[in-house]
């Protein structure tokens, strides 16, 4: 009898990741997977290796041990190394690494200005990843980025505007744009409500809620804040002096931290 | 070794540069026209004029030219501007090659911002003068981030350019070193020539070759090389088009210059490529004395 898979399929795994810059900096041997659809917190003190590992699991830094495991879509243009449609991320060369970097994934950085081109307007800045995939219709590019800035809770009017001119929130919410607009498998985030006032905060991670359920998407969090975390993640990984001390389900770690770590985490957030 | 008869200005080597180093650039314009499009670093020499000048060309030319060569020099497409006569005069001096101002009679052209109006042929070979030779360097400052994208074919940022020039122009507003894609491969600066001219590079009978001295690289596309400018779908590459025809021989399928003749607001629009502008005016004259005849 064939049973029903109840187990949503793994998207990316990390296997003994490891990648130290020194003793204790960096991260070191990391192992999680990532389902389909679901959405990872990794939360943890600066310092505690948060961003390396997510560097090392987006493409960006190759790790000193481990492997970084992706499982496709059925992709015709990626060449798969297994038998199924697992793809090791670091085994790939350069060139098909990079096109998988921009064609199903999407990293969106802490400070919009790394993430956006701010000589170009905010319609080239969602258009790019579309030029960058073939599309050529400068009506459709410019229809995708009315579109999605309708979606990110921008005025489309302002669609010829420089990214500059946009503050900060704003400037956050076109990078989420220009990601998103691929629609990509797997987005990383790094810190996404960083350095924004608590107001505008609230608006960007009620927006990201909303994309994240309406497409579906399989997120990888990095932050600091337990408040992002509790808000966007389902599974949450602490992370301490480049170890992940504790894993689970995003509220039974928070009301129920185990680790002394965890704990002291979890108390030292404040309360109004 | 009949290169080194006929040098009227005692010693200097045929043309200038010494043979090793003109060895060493025939070498990279090897490579060159066997992958077309691609930048081929060199160890370009210091020539004695500035960069910006034409130094990038003056090697290749000085490289490619033999002592039977007719060399042809424009500079905006004319042949009587300074540029164009010093770099003529300095190779009559130093390879005391025969020179010309026609397009047809010419084996080696160096150019400075057009391709000449008269189609070229075979045998030809056309050296472009070239500032920056890097397409995707406005977007990307790093060499070695450049030379990745190239070695990749990430090319998404060079329809950001245009896109962008159609937001905020209505059109493509790039006007000069228009992009293209050589041979459906390596996006290449074609120099700063006019993108009336992007479409003699398609297919051409002759060879071209680029230089850029500052920068030390050279490339070239071969004959009968697919040529593609970038574009829109919905914006499709379009040339320059002029309402009036040259003041001179009346062509009105030439690039024009625009020319102020007086200060009142007098102007007059003439060819740009002068050797082209007179065989016409002439062959007119020609005509109108046989009709009168």
């Amino acid at each position: 009898m064939k049973r029903p898979e109840l187990e949503r399929p793994p998207l990316l795994e990390a296997r003994d990741l490891s990648r130290l810059y020194g003793p204790g900096k960096g991260c070191e041997a990391i192992d999680f997977t990532l389902h389909r659809g679901e959405v990872l917190g990794i939360v943890g003190e600066s310092g505690s290796g948060k961003s390396t590992l997510l560097r090392v699991l987006s493409g960006l830094e190759r790790p000193d041990t481990g492997q970084v495991v992706y499982h496709a879509r059925h992709e015709p243009g990626l060449e798969r190394t297994g038998d199924d449609d697992t793809i090791d991320l670091y085994a790939i060369g350069e060139a098909r690494r990079r096109a998988l970097l921009r064609m199903e994934w999407g990293l969106v950085h802490q400070n919009p200005r790394d993430g956006l081109r701010l000589e170009v307007s905010a319609g080239a800045n969602i258009g790019e990843r579309l030029m960058a995939l073939g599309e050529r219709h400068y009506g459709q590019l410019r229809a995708a980025g009315q579109d999605w800035m309708g979606r990110v809770e921008l005025d489309p009017q302002r669609i010829d505007d420089a990214p500059r001119t946009f503050s900060g929130g704003m400037q956050q919410r076109l990078q989420i744009a220009r990601i998103l607009v691929t629609r990509p498998n797997l987005v990383f985030m790094d810190e996404p409500t960083g350095g924004l006032d608590v107001s505008v905060q609230a608006r960007l991670l009620d927006m990201l809620r909303t994309l994240v359920r309406e497409l579906g998407l399989s997120v990888v969090l990095v932050t600091h804040d337990l408040a992002v975390a509790r808000l966007l993640a389902h599974r949450l990984m602490v992370m301490r002096r480049g170890r992940v001390v504790e894993a689970g389900l995003t509220d039974q770690i928070l009301d129920d931290p185990q680790h002394a770590y965890t704990q002291l985490l979890v108390s030292s957030v404040l309360t109004p | 070794m009949n290169g080194y008869r006929n040098s009227t200005e005692t010693g200097y080597n045929f043309a200038y540069l010494d043979e090793q180093t003109k060895r060493m650039i025939r070498r990279g314009l090897l490579k060159a026209v066997a992958i077309p499009g691609y930048q081929v670093p060199f160890g370009g020499r210091e020539m004695p004029m500035p960069y910006g000048w034409g130094t990038g060309g003056m090697q290749l030319t000085a490289s490619i030219l033999g002592a039977d060569d007719v060399l042809k020099v424009i500079d905006q497409g004319a042949d009587d501007t300074t540029n164009a006569v010093s770099i003529r005069a300095f190779f009559e001096r130093v390879a005391g090659v025969a020179t010309t101002t026609a397009t047809d009679e010419a084996d080696v052209i160096q150019t400075r911002h057009r391709i000449p109006e008269a189609p070229l042929k075979r045998d030809q070979i056309l050296v472009f003068q070239v500032p920056i030779p890097e397409p995707l360097r406005f977007i990307e400052p790093s060499e070695e981030e450049t030379r990745l994208m190239h070695a990749l074919e990430e090319y998404g940022v060079m329809h950001v350019k245009l896109y962008e020039d159609i937001a905020r122009h209505g059109h493509i507003a790039t006007t000069y070193a228009y992009p293209v894609k050589v041979d459906g491969r390596y996006v290449t600066d074609p120099s700063p020539i006019p993108k009336f001219d992007n479409p003699k590079l398609h297919m051409s009978e002759a060879l071209m070759l680029f230089g850029a001295g500052r920068e030390k690289r050279l490339y070239a596309i071969p004959p009968h090389t697919r040529v593609e400018s970038l574009d829109f779908e919905d914006h499709p590459f379009e040339i320059q088009r002029w309402e009036e025809p040259c003041a001179l021989c009346g062509s009105r399928d030439s690039f024009l210059d625009e020319v102020i003749t007086d200060d009142v607001g007098g102007r007059m629009f003439v060819c740009s490529d002068t050797d082209f502008c007179q065989r016409r005016s002439s062959d007119n004259r020609q005509k109108r004395r046989e009709e009168v005849a």
